[in-house]
């Protein structure tokens, strides 16, 4: 399980620093889409992974059993926000798109 | 309390006057001026009986006790001396200042910058904290600035006060250091016990770098060599400034900064030295150089550089009797030196010009004013029977007397009897150049006379007083004196007598010589100053002012200009290399440091169907990257792909929450990349493809790095998971969650409850990149290439044109119909699940964030399914006011929560018995959570909104270009 995990996040970090560090603005969006990803997953283990055992709480159900709440309570709202942001940097994208006529993301296209 | 009201009202007042800015009346903003010194004159004058003989007043306010700061407020003998001279020459000036000031000039801005720059100054001689006090004097430098800058239309008068404020802002950084150290040295900042532990101060290692930092302050605010060169510039100020600022007051406290801290700071070798020098260059330099001057202000700025300078050379000297003769000379400089400014400012604006090569014989049209004037000169060369001369005997008495015997000491009666001579001179020259000679040929302004009665008044009164305490001083100024003297001193106040003859004796035989050698130097150079050109023989083009610009060039151009094409770059990718090499070291560094060593792997417990979810996950991942480039739409796929697994992966391992907010907000994000595709022209593969062979370098190195990443990431997590999970907070939100927050959904009670206030802030940053999102969309303009009907669309089309039967749009219309009624059907369906999941949040998965966005894609698949008029037919969505409402719902349930005597943000929470359903729990955290949901909607819809409107808004833009298209 921890093993499968890790994997995932380190090929889902490797592919969005890759794409970060590419030159194509669409490139990037896409690699932070996928960056963010992988850190969510990444705060949401350091709270340990187990199956079946949400934070709710039942009668009969012991609190030591279940994980740990405050790192689901900070990724949710870290996925919202990475919404927003996406949003936001699409928006940026089309409009340099729209003024400089090229998606290079220093807005002009490098000399060779 | 006197005291706290003595430094607010002239900030009051200047706070009044710029509400006068929009008035017409010039008089107005110059009597209420007037009004507020006189009130601070008074004030001051009453508080005399309590600071007599060594007596102090001292108000204690705290600021920041923790840290030692306190707004303390002390007024002695010397303060008081000097609040007098603030308040009194600031009323002449503001009475001045009310007839010199022209019909153009916006009045109201200069009376308000005087008068914080008169309560700045204040605060400077009242402060009883040296922290406190280093705010005042940045203050002082801020009006100063602004005042010098008042004409801001004058290039001039723009460069001398950015002169001014860069050496003495620069003066200011340092004292406030110096402070500093000397806080530390005495373990306090407090006035009084800094006073009190003067031997501590000079036996500790420290002291030096304290008193050369301090005297950098003072001796640049003081306008001392070779910091004076600003004082010259800073003439490009209105006259009562130049006159209250740069003679009488601001200069001043440079000088008395070195006299307050005289007790703790002074009687050592270094503070000779150091002082001794810079007084005594400054008064031989200031001397000379003003001997040379054609502006009348000019010279008379050197000459005030001058006497700082002999005040500076008396308190450098370490003797009490010397303090005193700086304490008397510098209150007698400033009543002659402000009456010659402002007597050179009638002269100025009677005909016009300041350069005494065009003034002369002036006497016949202003002879009330040229005699005021002769009378204040003749203090200033230091004349017998006025205020200048007794304290000038005094430094000459000191002069002679040995102090620390070296050169300099030996050397200073000549120094200080050819400053004399040179003194004498210059004001000569003044005299004799503009009242006498010829008759004036090319004055700007033919005919001047006298000026208004009251503009006189004020030179008429410091000159009176010149002769009062030139004549009988010890039973004018004496007392005063006294007092001031007392509180500086202490115990070590030495017997000096305040009288204008002593009989005779080598000081008045010096005065006797400087007096002669002036009148005989100026009759031997008369002609040559008549003609020559402004600034001194050999000095002339070595300034002071020529080094600071060429200093100023460099550093802030030609260096800047070097480390920015050296060290920053305007690329994007060479800055994300960095900041992604720097995340890998901050990880990998500390862990190598602390010996880390990677978890063996076990491979023993892979779950297969996970594993399998996980192969599923990493092919999308690597597939998005591969694929971004150019097939846009296939790595959005992916990507969603790869979200599906992250999602999968919240139901595996016990986070449904997650797992809720990740599947709809997943879905928003797909869309909102789908519907950004079609303002992104299509990249073809085929251009581009030379790939040289330093890209590709750069594609390896990035290559190596994301491995490096990817890698790390995957060591560290790994690690991460195997170790046990500490019992951290967790156990305390899972206890208390039910008992204090009223909810068995851990999660949900923690965002709305227990960390409400980070929810509160989060939303908030939701709602500012929805509306900046909205911003950037009102001004869209996209790529002139994607503006055409899409591809499709325009096929579409085409099928319609060719076949009679069907007209055109009809094949829009039918396309995919069977989905999008099922969307407009599933309308009241995903509304009910999203309330369902918003009302269950707070005891099982959902909540505000996931009902939220699920209600936002119940709106969504409406645009989706009939297009964007056809919902907005049917449907009006404000999102401004679900924002609006929902961002107000949040702050007012936590303010609620003030009504009851809690802090913000505490809930309150039971179960209600509602019919037929049953019971329902009702926290008030549930209103707060509506407020969440209802912000997230809003947001939602109106980034997506905005995006997709975008089509509408350039099928407009294309029906208006096409007739101009058609007309050209």
């Amino acid at each position: 399980m921890e093993l499968v995990l890790s994997l995932g996040i380190g090929i889902m970090t490797g592919s969005g620093v890759w794409l970060i560090l590419r030159p194509r603005t669409y490139q990037v969006i896409i690699g932070l889409s996928l960056l963010s990803y992988a850190v969510n997953l990444f705060i949401f283990a350091v709270g340990g992974v187990k199956s079946n055992a949400a934070p709710l709480l039942e009668e009969g159900v012991d609190i030591s059993t279940m994980t740990d709440p405050v790192p689901h309570a900070l990724v949710l709202t870290a996925i919202v926000i990475g919404f927003a942001t996406t949003a936001l940097f699409l928006v940026v994208l089309l409009a340099a798109r729209g003024l400089t006529g090229t998606d290079h993301v220093d807005g002009r296209e490098q000399p060779k | 309390m006197i005291l706290v009201l003595l430094v607010c009202l002239p900030f009051a007042g200047s706070l009044a006057a710029t509400i006068l800015l929009r008035t017409d009346s010039r008089v107005l903003a110059a009597r209420m001026s007037g009004a507020v010194a006189f009130v601070s004159l008074v004030l001051t004058a009453a508080l005399y009986p309590a600071v007599r003989d060594g007596g102090k007043v001292r108000i204690d306010l705290e600021w920041l006790p923790q840290l030692g700061l306190n707004v303390t407020l002390r007024m002695d003998g010397f303060a008081w001396l000097f609040a007098m001279l603030i308040t009194g020459i600031g009323c002449l000036i503001v009475l001045y200042a009310r007839y010199y000031m022209s019909e153009e000039d916006p009045v109201p801005r200069f009376f308000s910058f005087l008068l914080a720059f008169m309560g700045s100054m204040l605060g400077i001689v009242l402060s009883g904290n040296i922290i406190l006090l280093s705010v005042f004097w940045e203050l002082t430098s801020i009006f100063s600035f602004l005042l010098i800058s008042y004409w801001h239309h004058n290039a001039a008068a723009r460069d001398g006060a950015r002169m001014a404020l860069t050496i003495t802002g620069i003066g200011g950084f340092c004292l406030l250091a110096g402070l500093l150290v000397l806080g530390h040295i005495v373990g306090s900042y407090d006035l009084d016990v800094v006073l009190s532990s003067g031997d501590q101060i000079k036996a500790h290692p420290l002291y030096l770098t304290a008193l050369v930092l301090i005297l950098i302050g003072a001796l640049t605010k003081s306008a001392q060599v070779p910091f004076h060169f600003w004082l010259p510039n800073a003439m490009a100020a209105p006259t009562p400034v130049s006159a209250y600022l740069h003679s009488a007051t601001m200069v001043k406290a440079g000088v008395f900064l070195l006299v307050r801290l005289w007790p703790a700071l002074s009687g050592t070798y270094e503070w000779f030295m150091l002082v001794g020098i810079a007084g005594v260059c400054t008064l031989i330099l200031g001397a000379y150089f003003a001997m040379f001057q054609q502006d009348l202000k000019g010279l008379l700025a050197y000459s005030t550089i001058s006497h700082l300078g002999l005040i500076t050379t008396l308190l450098s000297l370490g003797s009490p009797v010397a303090a005193v003769a700086a304490i008397f000379h510098m209150m007698n400089h400033a009543t002659f030196k402000a009456s010659l400014f402002m007597a050179a400012g009638i002269i100025d604006h009677e005909t016009g010009t300041r350069d005494m090569r065009r003034l002369s014989g002036l006497f016949k049209y202003l002879p009330i004013t040229g005699t005021l004037a002769m009378v204040a000169s003749a203090a200033m060369a230091g004349v017998p029977l006025l205020n200048g001369f007794i304290s000038k005997e005094m430094f000459f008495a000191e002069a002679v007397e040995t102090h620390a015997d070296s050169v300099l000491d030996r050397m200073l009666p000549y120094v200080a009897t050819l400053a004399g001579a040179f003194s004498v001179a210059y004001s000569l020259r003044f005299i004799h150049m503009v009242f006498f000679g010829p008759e004036p040929t090319d004055l700007p302004k033919p005919k001047p006379h006298e000026p208004p009665r009251w503009m006189r008044f004020p030179i008429e009164f410091l000159v009176l007083a010149c002769l009062v305490v030139g004549i009988i001083p010890s039973l004018s100024i004496g007392p005063f004196l006294h007092s001031a003297v007392v509180s500086v001193l202490g115990t070590r106040t030495p017997e000096y007598s305040l009288a204008f003859w002593h009989g005779i004796n080598t000081p008045l035989i010096m005065s006797m010589i400087a007096l002669i050698g002036g009148a005989a130097l100026y009759a031997v150079l008369k002609d040559y100053l008549a003609r020559c050109d402004d600034g001194p023989p050999l000095f002339r083009h070595l300034g002071g002012q020529r080094i600071f610009e060429r200093v100023l060039v460099t550093v802030s151009w030609k260096w800047a200009r070097w480390l920015e094409s050296r060290l920053s770059t305007r690329n994007l990718q060479p800055q994300l290399r960095l900041v992604a090499a720097a995340g890998l070291l901050a990880g990998v560094v500390p862990l190598y440091m602390a010996g880390f060593a990677p978890k063996p792997l076990v491979f023993g417990d892979i779950d297969p169907i996970f594993a399998a979810i996980w192969c599923v996950g990493a092919f999308c991942a690597l597939g998005a990257a591969y694929q971004a480039k150019y097939h846009r739409l296939a790595a959005l796929v992916l990507l969603g792909g790869a979200g599906i697994t992250t999602c999968i992966t919240f139901v595996w391992l016990s986070a449904p929450d997650l797992a809720i907010t990740q599947l709809v907000v997943e879905i928003v994000t797909t869309v909102l990349l789908l519907l950004g595709l079609r303002w992104l022209p299509k990249r073809s593969e085929k251009i581009d493809n030379s790939v040289t062979l330093s890209a590709r370098s750069r594609r390896f190195r990035d290559f190596l790095l994301a491995v490096s990443c990817g890698l790390g990431m995957f060591v560290f997590s790994y690690a991460i998971m195997n170790q046990p999970v500490p019992d951290a907070i967790a156990s305390y939100f899972l206890e208390k969650a039910y008992a204090e927050g009223g909810g068995r959904n851990v999660v949900n009670v923690i965002l709305v409850d227990f960390r409400g206030f980070d929810t509160m802030g989060e939303i908030a940053v939701l709602a500012i990149v929805a509306l900046t999102v909205f911003a950037l969309l009102r001004r869209f303009r996209p790529a002139p290439d994607s503006i055409e009907k899409p591809e499709q669309q325009r096929i579409q089309a085409a099928y319609d044109a060719e076949r009679p039967e069907r007209s055109a749009g009809d094949t829009v219309r039918d396309y995919l119909l069977v989905p999008s009624v099922i969307m407009q059907w599933m309308f009241p369906v995903i509304i009910t699940f999203a309330i369902y999941l918003f009302l269950r949040g707070h005891d099982l998965p959902g909540g505000g964030f996931a009902g939220g966005v699920t209600m936002a894609i119940a709106f969504l698949l409406q645009y989706l399914g009939g297009g964007v008029r056809w919902a907005e037919d049917r449907l009006r969505i404000l999102p401004l006011r679900w924002m609006g409402v929902g961002l107000l719902l949040a702050a007012i349930t936590g303010m609620g929560a003030w009504a009851f005597g809690y802090p913000f943000l505490t809930s309150h929470s039971q179960y209600v018995e509602i019919p037929f359903i049953g019971k329902v729990p009702a926290a008030s955290a549930l209103f707060f959570d509506l407020g969440v949901f209802s912000l997230v909607v809003g947001a939602t819809v109106l980034i997506l909104i905005a995006l997709a409107h975008q089509s509408i808004r350039m099928h407009r833009v294309r029906n208006l270009e096409a007739p101009k298209a058609e007309e050209a």
